[in-house]
């Protein structure tokens, strides 16, 4: 049977089982009561209740962040979709495959001002990789399955179904998968041959080279991670990634050369900038990576491989661009390799990689230790010390601890690293650990967080009770926001205007109240007891961890500054803090 | 350690280019929003359009052809195509100015009010343009004129000095050369 006869509501839900979806994140109202109404009496799909629209799409984007499939999120109409427009901007900036659907007021009132109706399609339209008003109910069996087709092929990214209340109760036809007519969006998934044998030849003759890999390597799936692997080993150069790209390559190997960027390693950036051939595999040299982008990586050739022909040659001019999927290029990539064999230049190799350890002797993560008080960069080393067995996932908010938790958590898989890079989402990491959380209920899963962040999706915490969802909040609380409070000492004379939180709530009180388990840890020498207790905690933890009030996130290369132009941690004294961005860096973000 | 010269930040000026003018030919999915989508991607990324003309070209398979007149440098137009090609109902973006010959025709509908010498000299100038009068009466007349963008700028310019009142023009339609179809 290829096609059934049923309501716009069932249909909706039929396709998604079909589609091969386990669990919704959503919130109930008015217009999307029919599929609401559908839920009620089956079995086959779990819906999870946030407690606002965008803790919704946030635990989609954590679930699927984990997992490699679509999440699925349903919303009403007028502010259920406007509430959602922010997660979908977030997943469309980390390219995270969503399919949203909304609910809308019945058709006939479009248009009229009606209650609870906005311009759903018009308002997401920038912030989705497509989307859909649905206007007959014999097109929204195809348009369910195109979605999924569209927000999970090439680049993933949100894909908004638009769903009338009247279409959603009317009776039409179920069309399966298989008799849905793909849509002429066809992404290249194979590179150009040509280009990737010149790519290899580039790559033989490099004498400083760097492999520089981002999110999209993770968005290709395991087996690119896998592939990238393989290549960096049978180069042996070295490789940096991006925030993104966390857990693409293992940050425990010893060609890791740590994270590139604003706040990435001191050999990592400097290897970017004095580098012969850049090799850049699903990153986007968006400007946290570059820097100042006139002095970015002056000498060097750059082979450039991504499935999105407009990342290419965006911000940077690439020498040799190959657009594909990265699995697909990289694969191609070894076997050329293989087949050709090239011999290296294996003592400029050498060279190059003494020179990357004398940049890494600066230890530039490195921070004032303290007994007194939690340093915040050691309360997520002990973090990691104490959970580096155990399969966890780590999510955070957006600050000072992201990128904390970015350079002294280290990844080794993909997948387990959920962060909000692109948009820089403050409120991301609870809800996202939530989804993570329901993905995978028998792994530790932690959101790093600070203290004003928090407070951004507070009420999912409700959602994690509802669930049974044992996450665990991090905090690490130094009572302001942090990376306003160091960019207001760096570039506004350490006038700390609205940076700090006059009257944070009393974390443990709010996480009993909740209904979790909350804990309070002041000093350095009971912070490993206090993790291990929260670890073993078969519940929801909140963790309030009192941290240095004022410390700064270093290294950093200061907005206008060449990565060569860094600002590490341990020379510099307040007052050069507060210079070193120049009037017309001010300007920039 | 190397210093950079340029005092600026995160506009790249390693290569300066041109602003050169482009006119492109996308063939879409003729659905509700398609030319939003289109021109948001204009206004969203600081694009220029100076034409933009579009209508259904083949009804059966409800596929619409926008032609846009753009400008920027050669970077730019190229990221246009690009962003443009990465839409979903984006069936093919065409780049007709350097894709080889391509032939751009515009229309123009051209009101002229006036009486005496003036009046003869806007009817004298319409034949040598070979413009039709479409619309008269013994106050005025409106023209209808066809041709490059260029030709009907030159019509217009003429026309301002014998009592044009008003113009409304259709935009830049453009089609290549040759046997060959997009």
């Amino acid at each position: 049977m290829g096609s059934q006869q049923m309501n716009g509501a069932e249909i909706v839900l039929k396709a998604l089982v079909d589609q091969g979806v386990s669990d919704i994140f959503g919130y109930p109202g008015g217009a999307v009561l029919p599929l609401y109404d559908a839920m009620f009496n089956q079995n086959s799909i779990r819906h999870i209740l946030v407690r606002q629209e965008g803790g919704a799409v946030h635990a989609a984007e954590g679930y699927a962040r984990s997992t490699g499939k679509v999440g699925v999120v349903v919303v009403t109409s007028g502010p259920g979709a406007t509430n959602a427009v922010t997660g979908l901007t977030d997943a469309m900036m980390d390219s995270i495959p969503l399919v949203c659907i909304t609910g809308q007021v019945p058709t006939h009132l479009i248009g009229n001002d009606a209650f609870q109706e906005c311009d759903t399609t018009g308002i997401t339209r920038p912030c989705t990789k497509h989307n859909y008003l649905v206007k007959d109910v014999n097109d929204l069996a195809r348009v369910v399955h195109e979605a999924f087709y569209v927000a999970r092929s090439g680049r993933p990214g949100p894909v908004l179904i638009d769903l009338p209340k009247d279409v959603a109760m009317a009776m039409g036809t179920y069309i399966e998968p298989k008799h849905v007519k793909p849509k002429h969006y066809s992404p290249q998934v194979k590179g150009d041959s040509v280009k990737i044998e010149q790519a290899v030849k580039m790559i033989a003759a490099a004498k400083r080279p760097l492999i520089y890999a981002g999110g999209g390597v993770i968005n290709s799936g395991p087996q690119a991670s896998k592939l990238l692997r393989q290549f960096t080993k049978l180069t042996g150069f070295p490789c940096t990634l991006t925030l993104m790209g966390l857990g693409a390559y293992p940050a425990n190997d010893k060609q890791f050369i740590g994270m590139v960027g604003m706040h990435g390693t001191y050999e990592a950036n400097l290897a970017m900038h004095d580098c012969d051939v850049m090799v850049c595999i699903g990153a986007r040299f968006d400007d946290r990576i570059t820097g100042r982008i006139d002095a970015f990586s002056p000498g060097s050739k750059k082979i450039h491989i991504d499935i999105d022909p407009s990342s290419i040659n965006k911000n940077v001019h690439v020498d040799v661009p190959i657009v594909g999927d990265i699995a697909y290029v990289l694969e191609e990539m070894l076997r050329v390799w293989k087949a050709k064999a090239p011999t290296l230049d294996k003592g400029a190799h050498k060279a190059w990689w003494k020179q990357i350890e004398t940049w890494r002797k600066k230890k530039s993560l490195s921070y004032k230790k303290s007994d007194t008080v939690i340093m915040p960069q050691y309360a997520i080393e002990r973090l990691y010390e104490l959970t580096k067995d155990r399969d966890c996932y780590i999510s955070t908010e957006v600050g000072q601890h992201q990128m904390w938790a970015a350079q002294f958590y280290h990844f080794d898989d993909p997948n387990h690293w959920l962060t909000s890079g692109g948009l820089g989402t403050m409120g991301y990491g609870l809800p996202a650990a939530i989804g993570a959380q329901l993905a995978h209920p028998k792994s530790l899963v932690i959101d790093i967080a600070g203290d004003a962040s928090i407070l951004m999706n507070i009420q999912e915490a409700s959602t994690a009770v509802q669930f049974d969802v044992p996450v665990k909040v991090f905090i690490l609380n130094n009572q302001h926001m942090g990376m306003v409070r160091q960019w207001q000492q760096l570039l506004h004379g350490n006038r700390l205007s609205h940076s700090y939180t006059e009257s944070l709530p009393d974390f443990v009180k709010l996480a009993e109240a909740y209904g979790w388990v909350g804990m309070k840890c002041e000093k350095p020498d009971e912070l490993d007891d206090a993790i291990t207790e929260m670890i073993n905690t078969d519940a929801p933890v909140f963790f309030d961890c009192r941290v240095a009030a004022l410390a700064n996130c270093f290294p950093m290369i200061p907005s206008g500054k060449a990565h060569n132009e860094m600002l590490l941690g341990d020379d510099v004294s307040d007052e050069e803090v507060g210079g070193a961005i120049s009037e017309e860096g001010k300007v920039l973000v | 350690m190397l210093k950079p010269k340029s005092q600026s930040h995160y506009v790249g000026p390693a290569v300066v280019q041109d602003i050169v003018s482009r006119t492109l030919s996308v063939l879409v999915d003729n659905e509700p929003g398609v030319l939003a989508r289109v021109i948001g991607l204009f206004t969203a990324r600081g694009y220029n359009i100076d034409s933009l003309t579009v209508t259904e070209t083949e009804h059966e398979k409800h596929v619409s052809r926008i032609t846009i007149v753009t400008t920027g440098t050669p970077a730019v137009i190229q990221q246009i195509k690009h962003q443009l090609e990465r839409m979903v109902p984006v069936h093919r973006v065409l780049d007709l100015t350097v894709e080889g010959q391509s032939m751009e025709r515009e229309l123009a509908l051209v009101k002229v009010a006036g009486k005496g010498d003036k009046r003869i000299e806007a009817l004298r100038m319409a034949e040598i343009f070979r413009a039709n009068v479409i619309d008269a009466s013994i106050n005025h007349f409106v023209f209808e004129i066809t041709g490059k963008a260029s030709k009907i700028e030159q019509f217009i310019q003429i026309m301002t000095d014998l009592g044009l009142i008003e113009v409304s023009r259709t935009g830049i339609a453009a089609i290549g050369r040759g046997d060959a179809a997009m």
